[in-house]
């Protein structure tokens, strides 16, 4: 329950990453996996992040992530990882 | 573990294919709601209602932000009004207060819509039922939440036809008492044959009484998705389209089994089912319509489009049913003519009838679903095509259902907009010829023969 995925869609620019990371660091919270490619001619950001120790409710972060990325010109989400895995694994 | 290009998919399918969760239906039974007098059974009603709901729609909106996906509606069904009222109520003004006090605790919980101000009449009426019948033009015209169902006929029981020619009548009633707002009242009455007890779509919705007292009822949605999947198999063969129609309905499927798991734990209600319904909406890329056309079709309504639809039907069945543990409600691809923007579209390019969908109705999800017609239609001519609709679903064994909205004042050639989810739709020419003396004949038309079938 506690995985989180984040996305991050758009123009790729300096310091996304460092400003994403810094966020989820003062907030405690663990990167598990970072992966990133361009498709459809967008750069594309996925990390697998664990919220079990987190200091910032899930809407916060929700939130807080969106305003970060508003700054960057980029999308990010959050979403709970089983809407991927029940839709994509048996 | 899930990477890149599978959490691409999902959010494209969501942010550009319009992938949503439509409705969070709770069913909540109002049996011991029960009571002889009609403040004491308004107020349980209103309490039981607020006290169970209290939380579904702060709920529905957690689960939207947890997994980033819309949940369009929230909503309540309720054991038919005509059965909770039934010893309280003595006239039909007196089951208008019933539907003011749903109303009440919609507005109250802020809840899309509550439905189940209905009757159950598929062989008899009682004096109750029809009262609550002759009730529901000036309900739906004093209220704004509330929805209406009428079940006139079944595969086991036959077709009440006495039943049927009162819900003609009470179509044009309703149609008159809202004729300031194009007769939107009509929108929110279907009539049905072999009305399912769990479903979570409106405005049919109501709680069966084989239902447990409070129940969670998902409503998938994604005839965007279809769409979009489908383009990628242009030109190739009809194994290869059915596989993909399929794989993409097992999807949206599981995301509905997702957020009704999600919802039974937080609301601590059980889990009802998944109706595995593509249900389409007003703007572009959201059509069923336009799945058919994208299998080959220059318009719907053209040669072939009962055989698309069937097809697509049948395979959202075999794909959902896989995805999810329990399926129900009506579970198909609905065909409503206002809410899909492709259907609007082939109305008036003149490709799509009435009698083309009532062929359509016999392999989709439900039936005549908001259909515009002229508000001049007699109520023997709405009854005949009722009477039509509920044989299809008879002796098909099949839930058929019929939603016209004729609209006061307005003819073939002028149109409707009702906005929002609700759509505009151009008046359809029916067929003009008399049918009178046939719904007037009265009585019932037995339940047909489950032998011998061809």
């Amino acid at each position: 329950m506690s995985k989180t995925i984040i996305t991050v869609v758009g123009k790729d620019t300096v310091g996304i990453i460092a400003k994403v990371c810094t966020y989820l660091a003062e907030n405690n919270i663990n990167i598990e996996d970072i992966s990133q490619t361009i498709i459809q001619g967008y750069f594309n950001m996925m990390m697998i992040v664990d919220t079990s120790s987190s200091k910032a409710q899930f809407s916060e972060m929700v939130t807080e992530l969106e305003k970060i990325g508003e700054g960057l010109g980029v999308k990010i989400k959050c979403q709970h990882e089983e809407i991927f895995t029940k839709m994509h694994r048996i | 573990m899930i990477n890149i290009f599978e959490v691409h998919e999902t959010n494209k399918m969501i942010e550009q294919e319009k992938l949503d969760v439509r409705t969070i239906t709770m069913g909540i039974s109002l049996l011991d709601c029960i009571d002889s007098d009609l403040e004491t059974l308004n107020n349980k009603i209103y309490e039981k209602i607020t006290r169970l709901a209290r939380n579904l729609v702060p709920v529905g909106n957690e689960i939207a932000l947890e997994y980033g996906i819309p949940i369009v509606n929230k909503r309540i069904s309720v054991t038919p009004i005509a059965l909770v009222g039934a010893s309280a109520c003595k006239s039909p003004d007196d089951f208008v207060e019933i539907a003011k006090t749903l109303d009440k605790a919609a507005t109250e919980l802020g809840v899309n819509f509550l439905g189940g101000y209905s009757a159950l009449v598929s062989k008899g009426m009682t004096p109750a039922e029809k009262n609550l019948i002759l009730s529901i033009p000036k309900a739906l015209s004093c209220t704004e939440r509330v929805c209406s169902s009428v079940n006139i006929g079944s595969t086991k029981t036959g077709i009440n036809m006495d039943a049927v020619k009162l819900m003609g009548e009470t179509i044009k009633k309703t149609a008159e008492a809202t004729k300031d707002i194009d007769s939107f009242g009509c929108a929110k009455l279907v009539v049905f044959c072999n009305a399912p007890d769990d479903n979570p779509f409106m405005a049919g919705a109501f709680h069966g009484v084989t239902e447990a007292d409070a129940i969670i009822n998902v409503g998938v949605s994604g005839p965007g998705v279809v769409k979009h999947a489908l383009e990628s198999v242009r030109g190739e063969n009809f194994e290869v389209l059915c596989e993909t129609v399929k794989k993409t309905a097992f999807k949206i499927t599981r995301v509905g089994q997702l957020v009704a798991q999600r919802a039974s734990e937080k609301l601590n209600v059980p889990f009802g089912i998944v109706d595995l319904s593509l249900a389409p909406t007003p703007s572009v890329g959201d059509s069923v319509a336009e799945i058919l056309e994208e299998m080959g079709l220059e318009s719907t309504g053209a040669p072939g489009t009962t055989a698309a639809l069937a097809l697509l039907n049948d395979q959202v069945k075999k794909g959902g049913v896989m995805a999810s543990s329990f399926v129900g409600g009506l579970s198909g691809a609905f065909i409503p003519v206002s809410e899909d923007k492709g259907m609007i579209d082939a109305v008036n390019r003149g490709s799509l009838t009435i009698e083309k969908l009532e062929a359509m109705t016999c392999v989709c999800s439900v039936g005549l679903d908001m259909i515009a017609i002229p508000g001049k239609t007699p109520a023997s001519s709405i009854a005949g095509i009722i009477a039509d609709e509920a044989a299809l679903g008879m002796v098909n064994q099949k839930t058929t259902a019929v939603r016209l909205i004729p609209v006061v004042g307005k003819d073939v050639g002028d149109s409707i907009d009702f906005g929002g989810l609700w759509g505009s739709a151009p008046i359809q020419q029916i067929n003009t010829f008399d049918c009178s003396a046939f719904v007037n004949r009265g009585g019932r038309i037995p339940a047909p023969i489950h032998s011998f079938r061809n």
